[in-house]
């Protein structure tokens, strides 16, 4: 019998705690296939976020490390330095990242850090329970914005990949969905390429990647892939921003 | 500055150098094998992040200016985490900002060092020298059951020899170690003996010495998994309790402290880092003046010497009173007052706002006090 579908070494065998139609786990695989393949497994480290997967590090099978809030890009920054030639990277969510941890990931781009930084964008807090994110939609409902997000209290949703899109220093910027089997394959090779830059030393590379939260959401989960392609897709534009001549 | 700053062989003769004291904390550290620093401007301990960012990469290491106290302290979590000696450097309103990083990287049990040059406060307050960063640093400003080892120099030559003891004290205990200094300590030049180099761990060499480091496995052992948060309450209470067994250790082994003339003193000073040499010369004066007062200098803040307030029943039986002579509206004085357990009167003398104390002051304030202690006691 031929194998077409396996576990793969590199994620440990656990069952993940993530919600039902939850797409972290779709993006765990990707980054750690990426890893497995290209044999860099053994000298890569982790910085886990605070937010749902702040225990990534369960499932990742590398040297992994929690972050306060917002702060993976300065803890990434430091361990690059003692460790230059590992791969480092961050995993941070739209709280972590879009919120707290703005100061962080700013200038860890504008010093183009040579790390790699995954952005798990779902428009929502997941683990405190569906709180407005800085990235919550005009209307979107959030515990924290019951009649949905208004533009005169909140204003406009905040497009990191784009803002981080401006900096020298960020030298490969993508956005991404994981909503459909086409659009998974194209996150993957995002995580690849955002791991050849740094292998390449080029500068600090950056991966958005478009998530659902049915349950905070409350959609049911395909209705959630729906929805960001109704919804996220049309504000968050999936786009290759930027992207250095060595890796395209 | 010459090369010879940073980290060749120690010379007896040509290491006895005239220094400020913020650079000589950062040579020492140099010295003693930091090779990773992450600070962010504030007055009054610039020359340290100025130094740092001229000498380290000379000695192979690596500098960042952060953006932020918050990402000092986490790129030290973070280097520290990965195995690298590291330092951060502020001032008081900047640690205060540090908090929850030192509350985190005691709670990962990540060694590292950060010297806190104290002004002022409350608040932005004021760039001049304070010691009301106590209760900061002994009481900790962060969440959650820790503790910060605190080694509290007089002089820059202490402060030097302090810096190689609170490497290694971090790394035996595991535990962020802070050198409390003061903005007097930091701007003022002394002559000193710099302490000799120390080879740094750096590379292949971390994941040997520090086998729980974050260094990639290199699909030879399992993967290194630090973390901060606990799912499983119970299980986090075992770790607290383990925790704490380290913490009772370091009150059994780490209190360190000096008297000065305290056989048959009447009155008893403590007094920490700076202060405790302007009180010197108040014992001094006194003496001339016929009152016998003594000195009790603690040396470390946490865990504090309660024990040397013992010493007072033995040498000073007449002792009379007690001051607690501090730049601050009196912080080390609870300490004092748990130190003494009600045995003697206690009396603070201080100065804040930047202001320091002088030693007719606290001559003049001493005698009266005394004075009153005397009258009282009748």
């Amino acid at each position: 019998m031929k194998t077409v579908f396996e576990m793969t070494p590199a994620m440990r065998e656990m069952e993940l705690h993530y919600c039902p139609g939850c797409t972290h786990g779709i993006a765990h695989r990707l980054i750690m296939e990426v890893l497995e393949e290209s044999g860099r497994l053994g000298d890569t480290i982790g910085v886990s976020p605070v937010g749902c997967s702040i225990v990534a590090h369960r499932y990742m099978n590398v040297d992994m490390i929690e972050a306060a809030h917002g702060r993976a890009p300065a803890v990434a920054s430091a361990i690059k330095r003692v460790h230059p030639g590992n791969l480092v990277f961050t995993y941070q969510g739209d709280g972590d990242l879009a919120s707290i941890g703005t100061g962080e990931i700013v200038h860890a781009a504008h010093r183009g850090e040579k790390i790699s930084t995954f952005f798990i964008n779902n428009a929502i807090y997941g683990m405190t329970g569906g709180q407005m994110a800085p990235t919550t939609l005009i209307g979107q409902k959030a515990t924290t914005a019951q009649e949905g997000r208004k533009v005169e209290d909140s204003g406009m949703p905040l497009r990191v990949a784009e803002m981080l899109a401006t900096i020298d220093g960020a030298v490969y910027v993508e956005r991404v969905a994981l909503n459909s089997p086409s659009n998974v394959r194209a996150a993957k090779k995002a995580i690849a390429r955002a791991f050849e830059v740094q292998e390449k030393g080029l500068g600090f590379a950056f991966v958005e990647l478009l998530s659902s939260c049915p349950v905070n959401w409350g959609l049911p989960p395909v209705k959630a892939l729906e929805w960001m392609d109704e919804a996220m897709i049309p504000y968050y534009p999936l786009k290759r921003f930027k992207c250095p001549e060595e890796v395209k | 500055m010459t090369d010879k700053m940073t980290d060749k062989p120690a010379d007896k003769m040509t290491d006895r150098k005239l220094m400020k004291g913020n650079e000589a904390m950062a040579l020492a550290a140099i010295r003693a094998g930091c090779r990773y620093y992450f600070g962010y401007p504030i007055t009054p301990q610039n020359e340290i992040t100025e130094y740092m960012s001229r000498e380290l990469p000379k000695a192979g290491g690596a500098f960042i200016q952060a953006e932020s106290e918050l990402a000092s302290i986490n790129m030290c979590y973070g280097a520290a985490a990965a195995g690298g000696r590291v330092l951060t450097s502020s001032s008081s309103p900047g640690v205060a900002l540090m908090q929850e990083g030192l509350s985190g990287l005691a709670n990962i049990q990540a060694p590292m060092v950060i010297i806190n040059v104290m002004r002022a406060g409350p608040g932005i307050g004021a760039i001049q020298p304070a010691q009301a960063d106590y209760f900061q640093a002994t009481r900790g400003g962060g969440n959650g059951d820790y503790h910060i080892i605190v080694y509290a120099p007089e002089s820059i030559q202490e402060a030097m020899d302090m810096m190689g003891k609170a490497y290694d004290v971090a790394d035996e205990y595991r535990n962020p170690v802070m050198i409390l200094a003061d903005g007097m300590l930091g701007q003022m030049m002394e002559p000193v003996v710099v302490p000799e180099a120390r080879k740094p761990i750096m590379g292949d060499d971390i994941a040997k010495a520090k086998p729980w480091a974050l260094t990639g496995h290199k699909n030879k052992r399992e993967r290194n998994a630090i973390n901060s948060v606990w799912l499983d309450q119970y299980a986090f209470e075992e770790f607290s309790n383990e925790l704490w067994k380290k913490y009772i250790k370091a009150e059994k082994e780490l209190p360190e402290y000096e008297t000065y003339n305290l056989d048959d003193a009447d009155l008893v000073f403590t007094a920490f880092g700076t202060t405790a040499r302007i009180v010197r010369e108040s014992i001094d004066q006194l003496a001339k003046k016929g009152i016998k007062a003594g000195l009790i200098r603690p040396k470390t803040l946490w865990p504090f010497p309660y024990g040397a307030f013992d010493e007072i029943e033995k040498h000073a039986p007449n002792a009379k009173l007690v001051i607690s002579a501090e730049l601050s509206r009196g912080q080390l004085i609870q300490d004092v007052k748990l130190g003494l357990l009600g045995r003697l009167p206690v009396a603070l003398i201080g100065r804040v706002a930047g202001i320091l104390l002088t030693p007719d002051e606290i001559t003049q304030e001493a005698m009266a006090l005394y004075e009153k202690t005397g009258k009282e006691g009748k």
